[in-house]
């Protein structure tokens, strides 16, 4: 095998996705719609000046990509050659759940269950909206999720065709979860969902987004969602991703919270390979709540990092975050908390928590709560800890004839379990509860 | 059942037993007193396969087989309990969940059926009647929460599940009040039996009178220095350890 200089591998890369964007720009989904060709030509000309980050970049000093630039991706443009049929028996049946379905990062009708949806909310493909309702598509889509210091969120900006919008009107309180089924082919390309989230005053929903792998080879998936919630909103939020442990994943998720608005998230990584999930949330107006909570599992030699960015940026706003990382292998967790206390932002309570179970010798950790304060009224705490299986535990339990390894996978559930259990969706806790509790 | 010959057993470089014998049959109950320090715990952890201990020299064979080769779990699954003198708290896992793990990793081990859900339950009702304890405390996670006495109680209800053919009852009486004493006691008592061998641990004499012992050995210093029936309880509760070291001590003197 022949050995290139990273740096060399890394503008091959960005000059493989830029000769493809050019390439493909004009059959790309909604290239006859303007504000979405001039997002594109922003996003692209961004991807071009930030290039890939390298390990001077102190955002992405403990996450290197070289194995990324090693792989070559070929951009999804549509979900051709999947056999449909077959993946709708794979699908999660969730009964009591709306579902679209998306598969490459494009959404297809056929698999989603959406009849019946109550008035006011609108779950629709995000072309399908681009061409239904362009206004509000246009004033919301990427007026988030920036991607100037984002490369992977302008690369998704770039090549945006496909997601899910969805729509919920004033006052509509939407009882069942909406799932949004993201399916990667596993077929060696490069993905780009999209979601775009409005919820109107006083509107309800939990919604789910779920990420998986049908077939054998390394994908890429830079994935951008954006919530808006105006005032009142509440949005309870999940994300599973459950990838194949080759895949490459980007997820850039940006959260905009207006007066007295609730977001509630939980972040679940138990997949991918390589996982970078940056979650910004922002109160733009007084009283909102926010949680962002997280568990994930690496293993093997796989990475899993997650930078959060909470901006207090309007006075009495509660944010709550708990991440915990549970490390096996050679694996490696990063953790980046930062929160941001501004001038007017008194009466601030920020909370935030990350806990590390290291199950081998050689499992890492690099964590790193960033909390910078310019009000003066405020409550900030943050904490971190690592640790390893508590030994007595560990003794109690053999004695009681549990063999090693089911007596940590009983104490790794012991640890999870908290976050597990504030799933307020009983499928989706269900699930979780199989994967580290196998009864 | 359980042959302990000549066993040296040390804690980071200290040697706490010094040459400990002891034979235990199916059937009996014994009993092993001494003071602080003596080595009490220390038996327990060695039997029960503590990775502290260090065994420097002796034997442990549990019913023909080399014990101190096993792992813990192995230990448990041939048949071997150890009622702890502090149980573990362990948030975040029910009672319930881990008691029905265990047993069907033991069943397993032995070539028995697993047992569901449902058939679980019949069996932990049955037990429960026998500790008077509410099922409430199965839904809570392992001895979280629980007082003194639930946890003691929850080692018993415990054995009774598991069903061993030996039990060891490291110090099950020590933060007892006399209620909990008995229902404890009454616990032990009914799974004494032909196929069965216990050995209680204790510092006092007290536990013994509930759960009466057909042999009583007294550890001094890493050593079993006297053994008789269950009225050498009763001298010790008299003399003292410091009776016994004494009347030793003139014993050595005079031989």
């Amino acid at each position: 095998m022949k050995t290139i200089h990273p740096a060399v591998e890394q503008t091959s890369k960005k000059a493989e996705l830029l000769n493809a964007f050019e390439g493909l720009e004009r059959q790309l989904a909604g290239s006859d719609t303007p504000f979405l060709r001039r997002l594109r030509s922003a996003g692209i000309a961004r991807f071009d000046q930030l290039g890939f980050p390298g390990s001077r970049d102190e955002e992405w000093r403990f996450t290197p990509l070289t194995s990324l630039f090693q792989h070559p991706f070929v951009p999804a443009i549509s979900h051709h050659g999947i056999d449909l049929p077959e993946l709708k028996q794979q699908l999660p049946a969730w009964k009591e759940a709306w579902q679209i379905v998306s598969v490459d990062g494009f959404v297809e009708d056929t698999l989603s269950r959406l009849s019946g949806l109550p008035t006011g909310c609108t779950v629709m493909s995000l072309s399908e909206a681009i061409k239904a309702r362009p206004d509000q598509v246009e004033a919301a889509l990427a007026r988030h999720a920036h991607f100037e210091n984002n490369t992977f969120a302008a690369l998704n900006t770039a090549f945006v065709q496909d997601g899910v919008f969805i729509h919920l009107a004033k006052n509509c309180v939407v009882e069942q979860p909406i799932h949004l089924a993201f399916i990667e082919s596993g077929r060696g390309r490069m993905s780009f969902p999209r979601i775009l989230v409005v919820a109107e005053k006083h509107s309800q929903a939990t919604i789910i987004e779920t990420y998986q792998t049908l077939g054998e080879q390394a994908d890429c998936t830079t994935a951008v969602s954006e919530y808006i919630l105006a005032d009142e909103a509440r949005l309870d939020h999940y994300r599973l991703n459950e990838a194949s442990k080759k895949t490459f994943h980007f997820a850039s998720q940006h959260t905009r919270l207006a007066r007295g608005s609730y977001f509630r998230s939980h972040c679940f990584t138990l997949g991918g390979g390589l996982v970078r999930n940056d979650l910004f949330a922002c109160f733009t107006a007084e009283n909102g709540e926010c949680t962002l909570n997280g568990l994930y599992t690496v293993d093997g030699s796989r990475l899993i990092d997650n930078h959060t960015t909470i901006d207090h940026a309007m006075p009495h706003c509660n944010s709550h975050e708990v991440y915990k990382g549970i490390i096996a292998g050679k694996g490696k967790g990063v953790f980046n908390g930062k929160i941001f206390v501004r001038q007017d932002a008194q009466k601030t309570d920020a909370k935030q928590t990350n806990q590390t179970l290291l199950l081998s010798p050689d499992a890492m950790i690099d964590t790193k709560p960033q909390l910078e304060i310019f009000a003066d009224d405020v409550k900030c705490t943050h904490g971190a800890t690592v640790g390893q299986l508590d030994a007595e535990m560990m003794f109690y339990l053999r004695s009681r004839g549990l063999g090693k390894d089911e007596a940590q996978g009983i104490l790794t559930y012991a640890f999870a379990n908290d976050i597990i259990g504030k799933v307020e969706v009983p499928a989706l806790r269900d699930i979780l509860e199989k994967r580290f509790l196998p009864v | 059942m359980l042959n302990i010959d000549n066993l040296h057993a040390r804690v980071e470089q200290k040697e706490i037993l010094k040459g400990l014998s002891l034979d235990v049959h199916a059937g009996e109950v014994h009993a092993i007193m001494g003071p602080n320090g003596s080595g009490k715990s220390t038996l327990a952890g060695v039997l029960a396969g503590r990775e502290a201990f260090d065994v420097t020299e002796g034997t442990v064979t549990f019913e023909g087989k080399n014990l101190l080769d096993m792992e813990p779990e192995e230990r448990a699954r041939e048949g071997l309990f150890l009622a702890f003198q502090y149980p573990v708290e362990i948030p975040g896992v029910g009672n319930t969940y881990f008691l029905r793990a265990a047993l069907n990793s033991i069943r397993k081990y032995r070539g028995q059926p697993e047992l569901d859900a449902a058939q679980f339950m019949k069996l932990v009702r049955e037990k429960l009647k026998h500790m008077h304890m509410s099922e409430e405390l199965l839904k809570r996670p392992v001895n979280e929460g629980f007082s003194g006495g639930e946890k003691k109680r929850n080692e018993i209800f415990q054995m009774a599940v598991l069903d061993p053919k030996l039990a060891i009852l490291d110090e099950t009486d020590s933060g007892l009040d006399i209620d909990a004493l008995k229902i404890v006691s009454d616990g032990v008592n009914a799974l004494r039996g032909p196929d069965r061998a216990i050995i209680v641990i204790t510092h006092y004499q007290r536990l013994l009178n509930y759960i009466v012992p057909d042999f009583v050995h007294v550890l001094v210093d890493g050593r079993i220095v006297k053994s008789g029936g269950k009225e050498l309880a009763l001298e010790l509760e008299d003399k003292g350890y410091d009776g016994i070291k004494a009347e030793l001590k003139r014993q050595l003197a005079t031989a």
